[in-house]
């Protein structure tokens, strides 16, 4: 099924008119060719890692900018793949999310392999006020449930976007730590504490 | 090479600016963001107090050494066999006008890349045995480590003139561009993740964009360096190499395509701007 909606959207692509997203697909070809023969397997990174799956081919024939049916019939695909805890609960231990919101390390050649790896909040966000060392690849998180409340809603969009960022957005820059099984449906909850719970200092 | 007095130095250093931050980490949230401008700051005051006694002219003498000396199963020298685009044996400038195409390997090559097909092909090492253990440790330097640095140090203030009006430079650079925008991984990342945007950041460390020439050239600066993490001489090779690893990807092969593809993108869109020679990494 995934794969037909795939397929399809590829077509659709190629059946645009020549435009600039399109007029470097000769080179791209060039670069998925070098990719394949240039990359050695290294403690945990097997070379399966290069492969494109259908978001990363959309996305990256697409500059990241996919037309709007192509993105909402991929977002859908990638929303059923989120899993919900089976107690129905969406917020844990704020505490805990802090500590995994700390932790950067996970799935590199140097890492050990398996779980438990850190959510790598911080390396991306500003989230507790206390915290002073964050990134800036993606939006500030403070008072996050401050200034949104923590209703059902909230706390199931936060629970999916953190499962599979895609979901919300096809060509985000989030990782999809639920997805690839980075994060447990315990540790998301933890997260999900962490920016909504109004004891969380993030909304302090 | 003993580099111990100067390691010692460094660490001392560091340690101080270590210890000023423990000092005020518990001040308020602005003024722990003050710190960590300060903290940046000085340490740009202290490597550049380093630049006088730069650890890495050490590696680059014993590059020169390597390079003049008749060396190899064949028993040449670099200096009369190797030719790094500018003439056999001639280093002047060399560094900054790579990648460029080389017809005898029919190969777009970074000086790194360049410098190991010379050892191979003219002096008869075997790049496996080089490639075995291509990046230092802290017990060991390779030879294409000083060597690097050694010409990398030739062009010293110089401006960075990658040749793109060469297709096949050109071409190089095209798919190093479309490498870079290349996302895949359990993370979904590519190297325009972090280096395609001006003025983000991972945790505090700036990350320059790599599709600028204001950004590329930080990308540049500093490579060939002596990195004061760990206290050892790495090159520019390695340092792409640890941008995989840090994107979640399997490692790329040394002194390979993807590699000089890559540098061709990056060293290109620096193009213009001044190499300040080898230098000192945090």
């Amino acid at each position: 099924m995934t794969k037909k909606i795939i397929l399809a959207a590829m077509a659709a692509l190629t059946a645009l008119p020549a435009t600039s997203v399109l007029a470097d697909a000769d080179y791209r070809a060039k670069a998925i060719a070098v990719i394949k023969k240039d990359f050695v397997p290294r403690g945990q990174a097997d070379l399966d890692r290069l492969a494109e799956d259908g978001v990363h081919a959309i996305c990256n024939r697409t500059g990241n900018n996919p037309p709007a049916e192509i993105a909402k019939v991929l977002e859908g695909d990638q929303m059923a793949d989120v899993k919900w805890p089976a107690d129905g609960k969406l917020m844990g231990n704020w505490k805990k999310g802090e500590s995994l919101a700390q932790s950067g390390r996970g799935f590199t050649w140097s890492d050990k392999p398996g779980l438990p790896v850190g959510g790598n909040c911080y390396n991306c966000h500003q989230i507790n006020p206390k915290e002073t060392s964050y990134g800036t690849i993606g939006p500030s998180l403070l008072h996050f449930g401050k200034l949104r409340g923590n209703t059902p809603e909230i706390q199931k969009y936060v629970y999916g976007k953190i499962f599979n960022a895609k979901a919300y957005n096809l060509c985000s820059e989030m990782p999809r730590f639920g997805r690839v099984e980075a994060l447990k449906p315990e540790q998301i909850k933890d997260l999900v504490a962490l920016l909504l719970d109004p004891e969380s200092p993030v909304n302090k | 090479m003993d580099h111990s007095p100067q390691k010692r130095m460094l660490v001392g250093a560091l340690s101080t600016l270590g210890a000023l931050g423990a000092l005020t980490f518990s001040a308020s949230a602005l003024a722990q963001e003050i710190d960590h401008a300060k903290a940046a700051i000085e340490f740009e005051k202290f490597r550049a107090e380093m630049e006088d006694s730069n650890p890495s002219e050490l590696f680059e003498l014993k590059g020169e050494e390597l390079w003049k000396a008749k060396r190899g199963p064949k028993n040449v020298s670099l200096a009369e066999s190797c030719d790094l685009g500018q003439g056999i044996g001639k280093i002047e400038g060399a560094y900054v006008q790579m990648p460029r195409y080389f017809a005898d390997a029919d190969a777009v090559m970074d000086a790194e890349r360049r410098i190991v097909w010379c050892m191979v092909e003219k002096q008869g090492f075997k790049f496996d045995d080089i490639a075995k253990k291509p990046f230092a440790t802290d017990t060991f330097t390779p030879d294409a480590t000083n060597l690097v640095t050694y010409v990398a140090a030739h062009s010293k203030n110089m401006k960075i003139a990658v040749p793109l009006k060469d297709p096949k430079v050109k071409e190089a650079w095209e798919i190093g561009k479309e490498m870079a925008a290349y996302r895949a991984g359990p993370y979904d990342f590519s190297c325009n993740t972090c280096h395609g945007t001006d003025g983000k950041r991972i945790r505090m460390q700036d990350l320059p964009n790599l599709a600028t020439a204001a950004g590329a050239i930080k990308g540049v600066q500093g490579w060939p360096g002596y990195r004061m993490t760990g206290g050892i001489q790495l090159t520019h090779q390695w340092r792409m190499t640890d941008c995989f690893r840090q994107q979640r990807f399997p490692a790329p092969k040394y002194t390979s395509d993807a590699i000089a593809y890559l540098l061709t993108y990056m060293i290109g869109n620096a193009n213009g701007q001044v190499y300040k020679g080898p230098g000192i990494k945090r």
